[in-house]
C-alpha cells in the first residue's frame, strides 16, 4: 500500500483502483476467518438495533416515573427480559444501553490510537532524546494499571460521557503506540524514504505521505481491538458507578441490579442480560480485530 | 520495558579492560557479570524514574479536582469558617502547592500516604491490614491462571487448527471478554445463593464466618476463597493462553526443532525441552505487563465479593469519594506493578541469556 505513485497519466485514477484492488484482495482474504465473518456480522447486527433503537424503542423507556410494568418483573409475554426495580422494560433498555456502549466505545478508541499513532510515528521518525522520552512514557503507561488510572480520572472530572471516553482514550495508547513505533522503524528503513528525503520532502511529508498510509492498516486492526477493551472498561467505570449518571447503559443496569438487592434475591434475568450484550459486543469487535490483523500479518498465526 | 538502554551496554561491556589474568575463562564470565550488573543498574534507575512519576502524578491528579477538598470532605454539612480552616491545617491545605507537594513527597517516602476522611486513620494502615487478603487471593489465582494459560496454549499451539485448538481459544475469547463483576455476580446468584434446586454451596461473601480457630478457620476460608478465585482465574488465563500460543507458534517453524526431532526425541520430549522453554520469555514478559490488568480485576472481583481487601477498600474510598484512600491506593498499586515489573526485569536475563547483553 504505498501510496505515492510514479505513473504520470492521471495519479489520481491509479492509485484509486489500486486501492480498490487491495480492498477486494483483503475482504476475500477476511472472509476465510469464520470467526472474524461471525464477528462482523453481530457487530452489523449490533450497530444497526442501536441506530434504530429510537424508532423501535423509543427514549421513553428512560422514563423512571411513567413506567409502564410493576417492579422487578420476572419475564413475560409483555416483559420478554422483565422490569427493572422502576418498572421499566429491561428488553428496552438493554436496547437503549447498546448506544452509550457503542458510542463510548467508539470514540474512547479513535482517540486512544489517534493518540497511540502521533506518539508511535513521531518518536520513531525523530530518533533521539525526543523517542527515548517519549517511549519511557509510553512504557510507564504501559505497566500502569489502566483501570486505576481511568478511575482516578473519572473521580476527578464531572461525571460525564465525555470524562469517561477521556478516561479510556488517554489510558489505553500505549499498546498501539509500540506497534506503531515499531512499523514506523521499520518503514523508514527503506530505500524510498531516503529518495523522498532526497527529493526534499520534509518531516511533515515523510510522516503524513509515506510513514502514515503505511501504519494504517495496522491502526485500524488496532482500532478494533481497543473498542472491545474500551467497552469493557465503560461497563466497568458504570458498573462502579462513575458513569453518566443521566445515561442508561449496559454497566450502568448492571450496578441497578446490584443495588436493587437482585443478586440476593436470586433475581438472575435481571442481571443476565446486560453482561451478556457487553460480552457479545466486546468478543465481536475483538473477532473482527484478530481477522484483520491476520489478514495483515500472516506471520503472528494468531487466529484460525 | 525492552532494552532501551543495552546498545550502550553491549559496548561498555566491549571496551571494559578485562581481567588480565592468565586463564582464558576468568574474562568472559567477569565481563558477563560487569554487564549483568550495568543492566541491573539502568533498570533500577529506571524503576526510580518510574515511582516518582506515580508520586507526582498521584499528588497532582487529585488537585484537578474542581471546589475544595475541605468542602468535600464535610460532605455539605454545615460547618463554621473556623471548622475549616481547622480542617485546612490538619491535612496540610493552607500550604502553597509546591509546598504541599514537597510535604507530600517526604511523607510518601517514609510510608506516611495521609489520613482516610472516612475512617480517620492513616491510608497506610488500611493497606496494611488489608494487603494479605488481596495477597492471598491475587496470589491464588495469579498462580492458578499463568499454570493454566501456559499450559493450555502449550497444548493449543502444538495442535493447532485442529478442534481443541479452536474449542481453547474460543473459550479463552470469550471468557476474556466477560465483564469479571458480571461473571462474579452470576457465580454468587447460581453457587451461592442458589437457582431453582440447586442449594447455594458456597458464601456469598467476606473471608470467612467468623468464630472458628486453627484448621476450621483455613477451610472456612478457602471456602470463601473458591469463587472469587473461580472469577478472576477465568477472565485472566486467556491473555496467558494467547500469548503462549502465538510464542509457541513463532518457535514451531524454527529448525532446532527439526534437528531436535531428527535425532529421535519423542514429541513431547521435543515441546518440552526445546520449543516451550524458547516461548516462555516473551509469556512471562506479558505476564507480568499485564499485572496492571490483573489490579483491576481485583479491584472488580474483591468489590463483588465484599473481601476484605485492597479492591474492596478501593472501592470504599470511590464511593465517599475519600480522596487521601483512594490517592494513596493509586500509589500503592501503581507501584507496586512497577517493583514487581522491574523484579521481573532483573529476572530475565538468568531465564534468557539473550537478555541484557
Amino acid at each position: 500500500m504505498t501510496a505515492d505513485t510514479t505513473a504520470t497519466p492521471g495519479p489520481r485514477t491509479l492509485t484509486r483502483q489500486r486501492r480498490r484492488a487491495s480492498a477486494a484482495r483483503f475482504w476475500k482474504q477476511y472472509r476465510t476467518h469464520r470467526a472474524g465473518v461471525v464477528g462482523l456480522a453481530a457487530l452489523v447486527l449490533c450497530v444497526l438495533v442501536a441506530l434504530t433503537a429510537p424508532l423501535t424503542v423509543g427514549a421513553d423507556v428512560r422514563s423512571v416515573t411513567d413506567a409502564p410494568g410493576g417492579p422487578l418483573e420476572s419475564p413475560s409475554a409483555r416483559f420478554p427480559l422483565g422490569t427493572d426495580q422502576f418498572g421499566r422494560s429491561l428488553l428496552g433498555l438493554v436496547i437503549w444501553g447498546s448506544r452509550v456502549s457503542l458510542l463510548v466505545g467508539l470514540l474512547a478508541a479513535v482517540l486512544s490510537v489517534a493518540i497511540g499513532t502521533l506518539i508511535g510515528i513521531t518518536a520513531g521518525h525523530f530518533r533521539g532524546w525526543y523517542a527515548t522520552v517519549m517511549m519511557r512514557i509510553t512504557d510507564w503507561f504501559l505497566v500502569m494499571p489502566t483501570l486505576v488510572l481511568a478511575i482516578a480520572l473519572a473521580t476527578v472530572m464531572s461525571r460525564s460521557l465525555g470524562t469517561i471516553v477521556v478516561a479510556i482514550g488517554v489510558t489505553t495508547w500505549p499498546t498501539t503506540a509500540r506497534l506503531v513505533r515499531a512499523q514506523t522503524l521499520a518503514v523508514e528503513s527503506r530505500p524510498y524514504i531516503e529518495r523522498a528525503k532526497a527529493l526534499g520532502g520534509g518531516h511533515w511529508h515523510v510522516m503524513s505521505r509515506h510513514v502514515l498510509p503505511n501504519v494504517m492498516p495496522l491502526v485500524l486492526a488496532q482500532t478494533t481491538l481497543i473498542i472491545s477493551t474500551a467497552i469493557l472498561t465503560e461497563a466497568t467505570l458504570a458498573f462502579l458507578g462513575l458513569g453518566d449518571p443521566t445515561g442508561v447503559s449496559w454497566g450502568g443496569l448492571l450496578q441497578d441490579a446490584r443495588e436493587a438487592g437482585a443478586v440476593s434475591s436470586g433475581d438472575w434475568w435481571y442481571l443476565v442480560p446486560p453482561g451478556i450484550a457487553i460480552a457479545v459486543v466486546a468478543l465481536a469487535f475483538t473477532l473482527c480485530g484478530r481477522a484483520v490483523e491476520s489478514v495483515l500479518n500472516p506471520r503472528l498465526g494468531v487466529s484460525r | 520495558m525492552t532494552a532501551e538502554a543495552t546498545p550502550a551496554l553491549v559496548e561498555g561491556a566491549a571496551a571494559d579492560p578485562g581481567t588480565p589474568g592468565p586463564a582464558a575463562g576468568r574474562g568472559p564470565r567477569a565481563r558477563t557479570a560487569a554487564a549483568y550488573l550495568r543492566y541491573v543498574a539502568g533498570k533500577l534507575a529506571g524503576a526510580a524514574v518510574s515511582l516518582l512519576a506515580v508520586l507526582v502524578t498521584s499528588f497532582f491528579l487529585f488537585r484537578l479536582i474542581p471546589g475544595d477538598p475541605v468542602k468535600f470532605m464535610t460532605g455539605g454539612r454545615p460547618v463554621s469558617a473556623e471548622q475549616l480552616a481547622a480542617y485546612r491545617r490538619e491535612f496540610g491545605l493552607d500550604l502553597p502547592l509546591w509546598r504541599q507537594f514537597a510535604h507530600y513527597c517526604g511523607k510518601a517516602l517514609t510510608g506516611d500516604l495521609g489520613t482516610s476522611y472516612q475512617f480517620r486513620t492513616p491510608v497506610i494502615d488500611k493497606i496494611t491490614e488489608a494487603l494479605p487478603n488481596t495477597l492471598l487471593l491475587t496470589g491464588t489465582a495469579f498462580v492458578l491462571y499463568t499454570a493454566l494459560g501456559i499450559v493450555l496454549g502449550t497444548r493449543s499451539a502444538w495442535r493447532h487448527g485442529r478442534l481443541g485448538d479452536r474449542l481453547n481459544t474460543g473459550l479463552a475469547l470469550t471468557l476474556y471478554s466477560v465483564p469479571s463483576f458480571w461473571l462474579g455476580l452470576l457465580l454468587i446468584i447460581v453457587l451461592s445463593v442458589g437457582v431453582g434446586p440447586v442449594p447455594g454451596l458456597f458464601p456469598t461473601g467476606g473471608m470467612e464466618s467468623g468464630g472458628k480457630e486453627g484448621f476450621a478457620y483455613a477451610v472456612d476460608v478457602a471456602h470463601h476463597l473458591v469463587l472469587p478465585v473461580v472469577t478472576l482465574v477465568a477472565v485472566e488465563y486467556g491473555q496467558t493462553l494467547l500469548v503462549t500460543r502465538s510464542a509457541l507458534l513463532d518457535e514451531m517453524g524454527g529448525d532446532y526443532l527439526t534437528t531436535a526431532r531428527a535425532k529421535g526425541l519423542r514429541d513431547d520430549q521435543v515441546r518440552r525441552r526445546h520449543a516451550v522453554p524458547n516461548a516462555l520469555l516473551p509469556t512471562v514478559t506479558l505476564v507480568f505487563v499485564n499485572l496492571g490488568r490483573t489490579v483491576a480485576g481485583v479491584i472488580l472481583v474483591e468489590t463483588v465479593f465484599s473481601w476484605p481487601g485492597l479492591g474492596g477498600l478501593f472501592y470504599q474510598g470511590l464511593s465517599v469519594p475519600d480522596l487521601p484512600l483512594v490517592q494513596g491506593l493509586f500509589f500503592f498499586f501503581a507501584s507496586a506493578v512497577i517493583v514487581m515489573n522491574t523484579l521481573a526485569d532483573l529476572l530475565y536475563p538468568l531465564l534468557d541469556p539473550r537478555v541484557g547483553r
